[in-house]
């Protein structure tokens, strides 16, 4: 499409690159990032939000499961958020203090958003660099398993995956690791393949750079853009699929709760004068989709070999 | 807090739906209301519905839908009284053995033909028979019809099952065991009469709107799966003249705060009203919010089988469970809509059947908490040594609700530790069914308006029974009961020893807890199985 | 490519089976099945419909009569649950109208969600891009449960112009709330993804080379940008399309829409075997199919892709 002069052009800056590399990628990248205003801001909002999960507990003056039999007889009237009773953010329909079941609930939902979405980075990653590049009949036979994994009916394997394992914490992430690399090794996938004929790949290929080298490398850092961003809009996913997953009695059980439960109460009753049970899990929800855009945007663009 | 809105939204869905002919406006042949110019009735329900066909259809929804398009040999009044169907009466012999119904001769099948006594034959024949394999067969099981048993099992034919036409008008049935209510059983669905040359002609596509031919005081018309049904009057029905709603649409909507958006919005004359809903709705609109007690109850179970833990073998700690539960609390501030609290396990709502005035319902909460401290502390448990065991209950805001407060409640009086787990429908069934729970939620409604329904539960032979409560005592009672001619002493007597042995705790009992438009005439509050009929409703003009 | 495509519907044969049989396993090991209920029954009485259907049977016989009833006769088998009803009946009626208001959902929102991550991009840092990533944030924030009755609440209750719900044949008003709840959900993440990867294209090697070209700004980013950018769109859009297509069991539940959402998740959980296994096949045909029409767009957006 473009002649010789951008290949060679091409071929030129790869091998620059091959000279910097092993000395400054991560921090040059690092150095980026630190550069990169919103996502700073957004990094320390986060960081805020964290840091509200670890100290607002000590200012909590009920706790995340006690019933508060009084403003459980009114939740619309002394169930509201007040100072004085001290429900800052108002009680639930059964009058537990929303405040501490808000930070619980944050606590729960940010470790399986990122965790959640973390093994799909990992897992989605390596298995559609690897179908990806190289391609033919082992591409054909990994992505007909992903087919095949894609239109099997989650709801059974989670069941199965209550019956044989049980209850617990790390069943549910197993679950949500489950279901959520697919959709990722098909984006990369498809990177991978218009990566791989790329100019700088046959140039490195034919400077006998090895297979492994070249996919780790070459491919992998020009990849990065695509999975940051897919991985930061993974962890909202992730945090909503957590309460389909505790629904069907996997995951997170009473008195616990997550964001996702706690929104789902909230936007049943949220005609009925209870606005508050919806607002503040929402809120904590919204800030963290918006960190995570920023954040992603900027690690993108951090990481972008070609922005040197 | 909204005003009901039936403008611009009612002339939308009202010219979409506006097929039948504006029916000239009257008034109400005894009360003298005026009646609306549109009789329609549209009502919510939760699920799609699982058949139209009478023998096979098995939830309530679908009920519901069957009893206005089939007519049985009796019906039920508002009241859930016994009112001739299309039997006009009968006759039985002095043993209550053998039952004789006379059929009325103007009633008709939609497509004219006249309804006669070998519909019902055929109808019942074809409950029973294991080629259609209903699941309701147990239900004519537990009439007596003679050989129902032996034909489900396929050790006879369906023709010998006993019930034969003596001639178009005349019914006779043959039971195996007297029965005193047997006229009372024929109400239900499962009894109800089939067309046999239709389904013959079509199969399993019988129930379709464009092939089903009915009985009832309605036809089906419409059917769209997950969406909608619509029923039409039957001018065929004996008894048409006397019917008023012209049409019945049922709206299949799963949320029910959605459901109740919609009823505000006016499209819908009767919702649900979601748990803890009910005082303020029914401030806001007092004529309209509606509760009424219903045959049905609420309990936890107790796991007392051999895999049960060691801890509830002793009645001191099931009993100070079921104490320390402040059953107001539950009604008043979580459900709210007006249910009764249960402190037996038969609903004191149920014909024939006398509460005990056991310890538990006579005492004040405080009084309750005190001795229940006292009853956990005797059983070796306190402060130093928390009772701990895990509760189930299947997925539901409701069912959620009720857990959460409960496992409060006893932690915050004995210090007891529940551990809470919800689980997916059909897990929870088959993990209560097989004992694998320490305790776990039950509830159950009534197939009759009669004690047994509800206390046969309890029975060690029961197949429900999923605590594996066993008392050769009530049992033994139980059995008595089935022969016995007053059985209010014997089932007073067996809700003395649950009260005693507190296999259970039921928490409260079921209210149909509704919105229903205010111009929806003559609902049969007082019927509390909710066996409502259609035709006995109307619409008043606003 | 025409070798390549024979090759893959080729091996969508074996693909189907495969994901057939290990769907049949699974819904027969998970616990509770199509007749379990509060009340069990008797067992004569289970009995008599587990022979009905069938179940009395080996599983290798169940799965060998189900198969070839596919095969031979193109019969999915009588629901379990709804009666009166077998699978071929449920899913022609509920795929059209999942077909309906999915199709128009995925319309929208790519034409919005690709539309609004160009120019955000094209204006990298402008106000077209602080709204463009607003309306993204906003879009993904408010998921599918609070949407429903958000829209129910304004548009039927309050302002009284659009019915609460149900299909009616698919007419307008019907359809403008599901399409606006399900499309919001995708649009969000659409936008996201273009935006950065026309950000990341834009940057590259080759774009910097025509620019320095001289190449104008706008037929560098037709001619030059637009297809590298859509790549990544695309691999995502697929599994999306086969998701709207099939129908959003949060559409269904909040607008008694009829589709087919539906009837897949509560077959689930009722396993209501064959209409799962049904609506199971149809979601991995178009997997399988979605899939391929992917990997021809991807070399016919990049020709030097070979398979």
């Amino acid at each position: 499409m473009f002649g010789r002069s951008e290949k060679h052009m091409a071929l030129a800056e790869r091998t620059a690159e091959q000279a910097i590399h092993g000395r400054s990628l991560w921090k040059d990248a690092g150095d980026r990032f630190v550069r990169n205003k919103a996502a700073m801001v957004c990094l320390a909002i986060l960081a805020c939000i964290v840091l509200f999960t670890i100290i607002g507990p000590l200012f909590a003056v009920w706790d995340n499961e006690t019933i508060d039999w009084t403003a459980m007889g009114d939740v619309r009237g002394l169930g509201a958020p007040s100072v004085e009773s001290g429900h800052f953010f108002g009680v639930d329909d059964l009058g537990r203090d929303l405040y501490s079941r808000v930070i619980q609930a944050t606590t729960t939902s940010l470790l399986v958003g990122l965790i959640g979405a973390a093994m799909a980075l990992f897992v989605g990653t390596l298995y559609g660099i690897t179908a990806g590049y190289l391609g033919g009949r082992i591409d054909g036979l990994m992505m007909r398993f992903v087919d095949i994994l894609l239109a099997i009916p989650a709801t059974l394997v989670i069941i199965l995956l209550l019956v044989v394992a049980g209850r617990s914490f790390i069943m549910l992430f197993v679950a949500l690791g489950a279901v959520s690399w697919l959709s990722m090794s098909r984006i990369v996938r498809g990177q991978t393949l218009t990566l791989k004929n790329r100019e700088f790949i046959e140039a490195a290929r034919a400077a006998g750079v090895g297979e492994f080298t070249i996919m780790l490398r070459h491919i992998l850092p020009n990849l990065l853009g695509v999975v940051i961003v897919y991985t930061s809009l993974l962890v909202p996913e992730m945090i909503l699929a957590e309460s389909f997953i505790s629904f069907l009695g996997l995951g997170i059980s009473e008195p616990y709760t997550s964001l996702g439960a706690l929104i789902a109460e909230g936007a049943g009753t949220m005609a009925y004068g209870t606005i508050w049970q919806l607002a503040f899990p929402l809120f904590f929800y919204v800030t963290i989709i918006i960190t995570m855009f920023f954040i992603g945007d900027g690690l993108r663009d951090a990481l972008d070999p070609k922005d040197r | 807090m909204y005003k009901l809105r039936t403008s611009a939204i009612a002339t939308l869905v009202a010219s979409t739906m506006l097929v039948a002919p504006a029916f000239a406006a009257g008034t109400h042949p005894t009360t003298g209301e005026a009646l609306a110019d549109d009789q329609t009735f549209t009502y919510r329900v939760l699920d799609e519905h699982s058949s139209v066909d009478p023998q096979v259809v098995e939830d309530v929804t679908g009920a519901e839908v069957v009893r206005d398009l089939f007519e049985g040999l009796m019906n039920q009044d508002a009241d859930g009284k016994l009112v001739p169907g299309v039997a006009t009466g009968f006759t039985t012999n002095d043993d209550k053995t053998v039952y004789t119904f006379t059929l009325r001769d103007n009633a008709k099948w939609s497509n004219g033909d006249p309804v006669i006594a070998s519909d019902f034959v055929y109808a019942w024949q074809r409950a029973v028979d294991p080629e259609l394999s209903s699941p309701y067969a147990w239900y004519m099981e537990i009439t007596s019809i003679e050989n129902a048993g032996a034909v489900i099992a396929g050790d006879a034919a369906p023709s010998e099952l006993g019930v034969k036409a003596i001639d178009d008008r005349t019914l006779e049935v043959t039971l195996s065991a007297p029965l005193p209510y047997f006229a009372t059983m024929t109400t239900h669905s499962t009894m109800f009469p089939a067309p046999r040359s239709v389904i013959e002609a079509h199969g399993a596509d019988w129930t379709k709107p464009e092939n089903i031919v009915s009985n009832g005081a309605y036809v089906l018309t419409e059917h769209l799966p997950n969406e909608r049904s619509v029923r039409e009057r039957n001018p065929m029905y004996w008894n048409n003249d006397n019917t008023i709603i012209e049409k019945v649409v049922a709206l299949v909507i799963n949320d029910e705060n959605v459901a109740l958006t919609r009823f505000m919005a006016g499209e819908l004359d009767r919702t649900e009203v979601p748990a803890g809903q009910y005082p303020r709705l029914k401030e806001e609109n007092p004529d309209i919010a509606i509760s009424f007690p219903r045959l049905c109850n609420y309990y936890y179970t107790f796991n007392l089988s051999e895999d049960g833990p060691e801890v509830f073998k002793d009645v001191r700690v099931r009993k100070a469970l079921a104490m320390a539960i402040d059953r107001k609390i539950i009604v008043e501030n979580v459900l709210a809509g007006g249910q009764p609290e249960a402190y037996s396990f038969t609903p004191a709502a149920v014909a024939g059947f006398e509460p005990p005035e056991s310890e538990m319902a006579s005492m004040d909460q405080p009084a309750r908490d005190a001795l229940a401290k006292q009853l956990l502390a005797d059983a070796g448990y306190g402060p130093d040594n928390p009772l701990k065991f895990n509760m189930i209950y299947n997925t539901s805001e409701a069912h959620k609700k009720i857990a959460v407060a409960m496992s409060q409640m006893w932690k915050q009086k004995l210090g007891v530790e529940a551990e809470l787990g919800n689980m997916e429908w059909k897990v929870f069934l088959e993990t209560r069914g097989n004992q694998d729970f320490d305790l776990a939620r039950g509830a159950w409604c009534g197939d009759y308006n009669e004690a047994s329904t509800f206390l046969d539960l309890l029975t060690s032979p029961s197949g429900y029974n999923d605590g594996k409560f066993s008392s050769p005592e009530l049992d033994a009672l139980m059995q008595q009961a089935r022969t016995s001619s007053d059985t209010t002493p014997l089932y007073t007597q067996v809700e003395y020893i649950i009260a005693a042995e507190q296999p259970v705790i039921p928490i409260y009992h079921y209210a149909g807890v509704y919105m229903m438009d205010s111009d929806v005439g003559n609902w049969p509050v007082n019927n509390v199985e909710q066996n409502w009929y259609s035709r006995d409703l109307y619409k008043i003009a606003e | 490519m025409l070798g390549y495509t024979l090759r893959r519907l080729f091996a969508a044969v074996p693909t189907m089976i495969l994901l057939i049989a290990a769907s049949f396993v699974l819904i027969h090991v998970a616990p509770g099945g199509p007749f379990t209920s509060e009340r069990p029954l008797p067992p004569q009485v289970l009995a008599n419909i587990e022979a009905r259907y069938g179940l009395d049977q080996p599983m290798w016989k169940q799965f060998w009569d189900y198969l070839s009833n596919i095969v031979f006769h193109f019969d999915f088998g009588p629901s379990f649950k709804f009666k009166d009803r077998d699978v071929n009946d449920i899913i022609a009626q509920g795929f059209p109208i999942s077909l309906t208001y999915g199709f128009l959902s995925f319309l929208v929102a790519s034409a919005i969600g690709i539309s609004l991550g160009i120019a955000a991009a094209i204006r990298h840092n402008t106000w077209i891009d602080y709204f463009a990533v607003s309306l993204g944030i906003a879009a993904q924030a408010l998921p599918n449960f609070i949407m429903g009755p958000i829209l129910i609440l304004i548009f039927t209750l309050q302002l009284g112009w659009l019915p609460g719900g149900g299909w009616n044949g698919g007419a307008w008003p019907y359809l403008i709330m599901p399409v606006i709840a399900l499309s919001t959900s995708y649009m969000g993440s659409i936008a996201r993804i273009t935006r950065s990867s026309m950000l990341e294209v834009l940057n590259s090697n080759y774009i910097r080379t025509a620019r320095a070209k001289g190449i104008a700004e706008r037929h560098v980013i037709w001619k030059h940008a637009l297809k590298p950018t859509l790549l990544p769109v695309i691999s995502y859009l697929g599994p999306v399309f086969v998701y709207v297509l099939t129908g959003s069991v949060f559409v269904d539940i909040y607008f008694s829409t009829g589709g087919l959402g539906q009837a897949y998740v509560g077959s689930a959980l009722s396993r209501d075997y064959s209409v799962l296994l049904g609506v199971t096949i149809l979601y991995g045909g178009l997997t399988i199919v979605v899939n391929l029409i992917t990997d021809l767009a991807y070399a016919w957006f990049d020709p030097k892709i070979r398979y």
